[in-house]
C-alpha cells in the first residue's frame, strides 16, 4: 500500500513525531510504500538541525534525515516554518521546504493519508 | 495531478478558534487547496463550531481575527459546509449564531460523509 504521512505536532512534546516514524519504519519493512511525509503546523519543527538533545536520547531531526537519505520525500510547509522561525538554513539535509500544494500531492497520490498529532 | 479526477478531501474542523492554532492554519490550508480546484468540503464538529460564531473580537487578545475569511470559501466553489447538530446545541449555537451558511447534520450523516471521502484532514 502507498500511503501519506502527515505530522501536526512538534518534537518531543508529545509522541506524534515518534509515532509518525515508528508508523513509517514499520511499514517500510513489511514493504509498503511511503509516498511521503508533510510537516504541518508545530510539525515543521521537527526538522530542526540545531536540536541537540542528550546523548542517551534519540535525536528526532537527525532520524528525518536519515529516512530522507533513504530516498523518501519529506516536505515541510512552508508557511508554517516562516510563522515559526524555520527556514533552509536551518533545517536538516534531506529535507525540502514547499508548499501545501505538496500535502495535496501526496495525499491524493496516496491509497491512504496518515495523521499524526492533532491533539 | 492535473489529468486525474478531482479528489473528495473534507477538512475536519475541530478546536475553537483562538487557543490554539489548529483552526487558522487550518483554513489556511483550505484556502491553499481551493485554489487547486479538488472537491472539498469542511466539517465543524466539537469546538470546531465555534469557529464560525458571528461577531468574534480578537483585539483583547492580540491575535488575528479570520473568522470572516471563511466567506471567502464561496468564491473558490467550496459550498460543502457542515456543522454538527449536537456540537452546536451542546455549546448554546444554532445555524443563525455562524457567519456562513452551513448544513446542519446529524454526526452519523458526517460520518458517512467521511466515509465517501479520499482525504481526511484533521484540525
Amino acid at each position: 500500500m502507498k500511503f501519506g504521512i502527515l505530522i501536526q505536532d512538534g518534537p518531543y512534546n508529545h509522541e506524534a513525531s515518534d509515532s509518525a516514524y515508528n508508523f513509517i519504519k514499520a511499514a517500510l519493512e513489511r514493504g509498503h510504500t511511503i509516498q511521503g511525509v508533510f510537516f504541518y503546523n508545530d510539525g515543521v519543527y521537527n526538522v530542526n538541525k540545531l536540536m541537540d538533545p542528550p546523548q542517551d536520547d534519540r535525536n528526532i531531526s537527525k532520524r528525518w534525515s536519515e529516512l530522507g537519505a533513504k530516498g523518501i520525500d519529506i516536505v515541510v510547509c512552508i508557511a508554517a516554518a516562516k510563522r515559526r522561525g524555520i527556514n533552509t538554513d536551518i533545517i536538516v539535509p534531506n529535507v525540502r521546504i514547499s508548499g501545501l500544494g505538496q500535502l495535496l500531492e501526496i495525499a491524493v497520490e496516496s491509497d491512504r493519508l496518515v495523521t499524526f498529532g492533532t491533539g | 495531478m492535473a489529468e486525474k479526477e478531482k479528489s473528495k478531501i473534507m477538512f475536519l474542523m475541530r478546536k475553537a478558534a483562538h487557543g490554539s492554532i489548529y483552526a487558522y492554519e487550518g483554513l489556511e490550508a483550505i484556502l491553499i487547496m481551493g485554489a487547486f480546484e479538488q472537491e472539498i468540503s469542511v466539517a465543524f464538529i466539537d469546538d470546531g463550531v465555534f469557529v464560525l460564531k458571528k461577531e468574534q473580537d480578537t483585539k483583547p487578545l492580540g491575535v488575528k481575527e479570520f473568522s470572516r475569511t471563511f466567506k471567502t470559501l464561496e468564491d473558490f466553489d467550496i459550498t460543502n459546509i457542515y456543522a454538527d447538530r449536537e456540537s452546536l446545541e451542546q455549546r448554546g449555537l444554532t445555524a443563525d449564531d455562524l457567519i456562513i451558511p452551513v448544513k446542519v447534520m446529524e454526526a452519523g450523516e458526517i460520518a458517512k460523509l467521511m466515509e465517501g471521502q479520499d482525504v481526511l484532514l484533521p484540525f
